[in-house]
């Protein structure tokens, strides 16, 4: 059973060859045996996954259906879940039971999906191995040795090995498609603005964004087609019809105009996964589609962009982490610089201190022009590069990632730990939908091949991934032992 | 040396919305502790703020009302700080981008002459919660009902040269706030607030001295004593050779006296940057336009009009349009009564010393402004003279009833029957030999002793114009 797509499950179901509740258990039982290897999850919720699976059967036996009734998930521990410890990898908050539901969490259970867990991150999701975790590293099923990426590293490696047929991630620089990279995964972040960050825990509240890590882009589809949409409790949200994702994905990629940035190609990325990644290329060109060189002449500049704006919009969502009413509190606090100093410095891992650091010396007074407006303006170059791109070309293709998956421990300087996210961050500074899908191995390794499209243009991409998963397999290999 | 005050105002008002500004949650005042702070005003992890339309509405009326640009766009930043009732570690505000900006507010001083203070700004921002310090040994209770309550604060240009004219100008203010029916105006729940920025200069210099800021200031009485206060104490530290310190005190009214802040409570960097989780408030002409049309008449327009249609002064015409309340209460009195100038004597009069005496808000009268037409009318019909009026008047105070009715029951209703008071002066005459023979002999001042003559035979109840007219007839023509 747990080859199997998410639409082959749902399938499944529909046929009555198995009912939720055997597919639920044989994903708690596979959790069970397998999870201590790989420490994918905080939490497992068996009891309450069970007991949505009898409500999924019923709802199924009473003549109801829907593309994900009855089907089990895992969702990543930055989503608030209503009765369940939502810990976003911190200490902090360890001790957090959520009160309500994210929307993305309400929507998927509304449609009678199964939550089996809650999946390990890099603290706050700030991290690109799932090393910051409180809980401990997640493992790369595809080698024990090596991190799953990050910082949704447990929901990558879950799917992954096949604990859960399909998992939720966030993305605020690559937190979807590194992860869905380094463990051969299809992962997708929508336009900012998409899907609603109502109850996801905020890291960095202008580039944050849900979406769907699964082993095919139908699936991908599937999912973002229950996740998107206007929520009035967002902001940011975006008001627009909502979409069938599926509905274009048998299109054919004739005439598909393919831009290869030149700067996603030049120093930095290894030689073997440059290779895998023009193999790739050769494929969309096999079915039909027209490749184009183009340059985003400010690439170099969104990493430096990236971690002023990031760390100084975290500096101020964390600000309500200080142990007044919630959260970790440190032990008889002496007067209210002893509470906040102690449960901060106590809650919070190296890395979230690093940024908050980081964060609040950009904002300082004196500071601000020189840097967070910079990092604004900059932002502005980089989405006009893309808009210019995008009155060439359809889709933007290059390495989601500049290597594969790296040994735990490996990069344990900060700096070259930034730079695994040099291809992703562009499109969150951007807004623009971005997607990874399993383009090939090197080593054993598995390589993403990264898709970005225009604003909106899910569909687009989503129909070009499901053109090239017609024409390849490597999406359907699974690590051994698994 | 002879120095020169200088004030600027910050007010903070509580809108009168329904809800918070950025949630759904009740902004009743009152409520048992954290009853109304749902999850977006406790901070929780997740939650997002969305932003109340109708407070952005109010802001704009405000801005109409006092001739401000009305921002295209403004944005609401994060001003960051750490507080326990302060729930996200940042407050929502307005800071580049105020949703309105430059307009002025005239304000008439005490010489009769008006003045015009300059608004720099209006901005929305979200109330902080209370730390309750009482009550819990040595611990402090964190009550969060206020927190995200709408506000506008509503920052002065330093226009003012005294603690009155600060004064006027922030009953200017709340009175209009009221008018355009934002904010309730009540300063003991602390809907209304003041903050003052003082400073001192000789006079003849342009430049400013440096300023203090005086917090906690939240009655009219105590905003004109903390300046009073602080301008002695500026003044004795620069005539004592020392220099201003740039900082932030606490009126104390008990002690009457400011005194600074401790250095921790005191501003430090607050990191403004704009929130990301809101989008900027862009707002067109049409929408402009359609809070224009929802604009009562002004205080200043009412104030003319009032000059113009019922011929008042403009001291009586700015009294009565002090509040909504006072000037609709006039002008239902001024109708039903008839009279405009008459109405105007007896509300800043009569019911006025009333409201005074009993400590009672004009919406609170014993006597309806339509039973006070009722009144005026009687008078105006020869019915009552003044004097029966008044009486009339107490009795209505004390419930009574109306007017017509006290008069009938008492048999109040004044003599103008001519016949009548010929008869009753003839009485007196009769009865008076002496001093009429004295009157004619010069002694003129006789006349007002006939006059009580025939007042108190009448008890009261004679028309004093014509018992005058027809006793100067009498006394000249036998």
């Amino acid at each position: 059973m747990h080859r199997k797509t998410l639409r082959e499950l749902a399938d499944g179901l529909r046929a009555k060859a198995f009912s939720s509740v055997e597919l639920t258990q044989a994903f708690l039982d596979r959790i069970q045996a397998h999870d201590e290897r790989i420490n994918s999850f905080i939490t497992v919720t068996a009891e309450p996954a069970l007991e949505a699976a009898r409500a999924a059967d019923a709802r199924r036996a009473a003549g109801e259906d829907g593309p994900l009734l009855g089907l089990p998930f895992a969702h990543k521990d930055i989503f608030c879940t209503e009765g369940v410890k939502t810990s976003c990898g911190s200490r902090m908050l360890d001790n957090f039971i959520a009160p309500y539901d994210a929307t993305v969490t309400a929507k998927l259970k509304a449609a009678g999906a199964v939550m089996l867990g809650k999946t390990n991150m890099d603290e706050f999701a700030m991290g690109s191995s799932n090393e910051t975790s409180y809980y401990g590293p997640v493992r790369n099923p595809w080698d024990l040795d090596t991190v799953p990426g990050g910082s949704s590293g447990g929901s990558a490696a879950a799917v992954a090995a096949r604990l859960a047929p399909a998992a939720t991630g966030t993305d605020t620089g690559g937190s979807i498609r590194q992860p869905a990279a380094l463990c051969g995964l299809t992962g997708l972040k929508p336009t900012y603005g998409a899907v609603s960050r109502y109850g996801m825990i905020a890291f960095a509240s202008s580039l944050d964004q849900a979406g769907p890590m699964t082993q095919s882009a139908e699936d991908a589809a599937l999912m973002l087609g229950v996740m998107a949409g206007f929520d009035p409790r967002d902001s940011t949200s975006v008001e627009r019809p909502l979409e069938d994702y599926c509905a274009g994905l048998g299109n054919a990629l004739q005439g598909l105009r393919i831009g290869l940035p030149r700067e996603y190609f030049g120093e930095g990325l290894d030689g073997t996964v440059a290779k895998v990644i023009e193999t790739a290329i050769g494929e969309y060109r096999k079915l039909g589609a027209e490749v184009v060189d183009i340059s985003l002449p400010n690439s170099h500049l969104a990493v430096p962009a990236y971690y002023v704006v990031a760390p100084a919009e975290c500096s101020s969502n964390l600000s309500r982490f200080d142990g007044v009413r919630f959260g970790h509190r440190c032990e008889n606090p002496h007067d209210l610089q002893d509470l906040y100093v102690r449960s901060r410095g106590e809650g919070f891992g190296a890395e979230v201190k690093r940024r908050i650091m980081i964060g609040t010396y950009a904002l300082s007074s004196g500071y601000y022009d020189a840097y967070y407006l910079k990092a604004q303006q900059v932002r502005r170059l980089i989405r006009e590069d893309f808009l210019k791109a995008f009155e060439q070309v359809d889709v933007i293709m290059g390495p989601t990632a500049p290597g594969t998956a790296f040994r735990l421990g490996e990069k344990s300087d900060p700096v070259s730990m930034y730079l695994s996210d040099i291809y992703t961050i562009a499109t969150n500074l951007a807004g623009l939908p971005g997607m990874s899908i399993p383009a090939g191995f090197v080593n054993g390794l598995p390589v993403g091949l990264q898709l970005i499209g225009n604003y909106f243009a899910e569909g687009r991409l989503l129909n070009a991934a499901h053109q090239y998963q017609q024409v390849t397999d490597w999406h359907r290999r699974l690590p051994g032992g698994f | 040396m002879e120095w020169e005050t200088v004030i600027g105002l910050e007010i903070h008002t509580q809108l009168a919305t329904r809800s918070k500004i950025f949630s759904g949650a009740a902004t009743r005042y009152g409520a048992a502790p954290n009853t109304q702070a749902c999850a977006v005003d406790l901070g929780l992890p997740g939650v997002l703020p969305v932003l109340n339309a109708e407070a952005v509405r109010m802001a704009v009326k405000f801005g109409l009302a006092t001739g401000c640009t009305i921002a295209p766009m403004s944005v609401f930043a994060r001003k960051n700080y750490f507080y326990p009732d302060l729930p996200k570690g940042y407050q929502i505000s307005q800071f580049e981008l105020p949703i309105v900006h430059g307009g002025h507010i005239d304000i008439l001083l005490e010489d009769g002459k008006s003045k015009r203070v300059g608004l720099t700004r209006a901005h929305l921002e979200e109330d902080a919660g209370k730390s309750l310090h009482e009550d819990f040994h040595g611990m402090t209770g964190i009550d969060l009902n206020r927190a995200g309550t709408p506000l506008l604060e509503i920052v002065s240009e330093p226009d003012m040269r005294s603690a009155a004219e600060a004064v006027a100008y922030m009953k200017k203010v709340h009175s209009l706030v009221r008018y355009l029916e934002i904010c309730d105006g009540n300063m003991q729940e602390g809907s209304f607030r003041c903050d003052a920025n003082v400073s001192v200069r000789p006079r003849g210099q342009s430049e400013f001295g440096t300023r203090t800021e005086l917090k906690n200031i939240n009655s009219f009485r105590f905003v004109e004593r903390a300046i009073n206060f602080e301008v002695e104490r500026q003044i004795d530290v620069l005539e004592g050779g020392g220099k201003v310190i740039q900082e932030t005190r606490l009126f104390d009214p008990d002690k009457n006296e400011t005194r600074p802040m401790r250095s921790k409570e005191e501003a430090n960097d607050y990191r403004y940057f704009p929130d990301p989780d809101l989008l900027p408030v862009e707002l067109d002409a049409a929408f402009i336009e359609t809070v224009r049309g929802t604009l009562p008449e002004l205080p200043d327009a009412k104030q003319q009009r009032f000059m113009a249609d019922y011929e008042l002064s403009a001291y009586d015409a700015g009294a009565l349009t002090a509040s909504r309340e006072l000037a609709d209460y006039f002008e239902e009195a001024a109708r039903v009564g008839g009279d405009g100038k008459l109405a105007a004597n007896w509300v800043t009069g009569e019911l006025a010393g009333l409201l005074n005496r009993e400590g009672l808000e004009i919406t609170a009268s014993p006597v309806s402004a339509t039973s006070l037409g009722g009144l005026l009318l009687r008078i105006r019909d020869n019915t009552l003279s003044g004097k029966l009026a008044k009486q009339v008047f107490e009795d209505m105070c004390s419930g009574a009833g109306e007017a017509d009715a006290i008069i009938e029951q008492k048999g109040l209703k004044q003599i103008t029957d001519t016949g009548a008071i010929e008869k009753i002066i003839q009485d007196v005459l009769d009865a008076s030999p002496k001093q009429i023979e004295q009157y004619r002999a010069g002694q003129e001042k006789l006349f007002g002793y006939f006059v009580g003559q025939v007042m108190k035979a009448t008890q009261g109840k004679a028309n004093p114009a014509q018992v005058n007219e027809l006793l100067k007839k009498r006394l000249a023509g036998d």
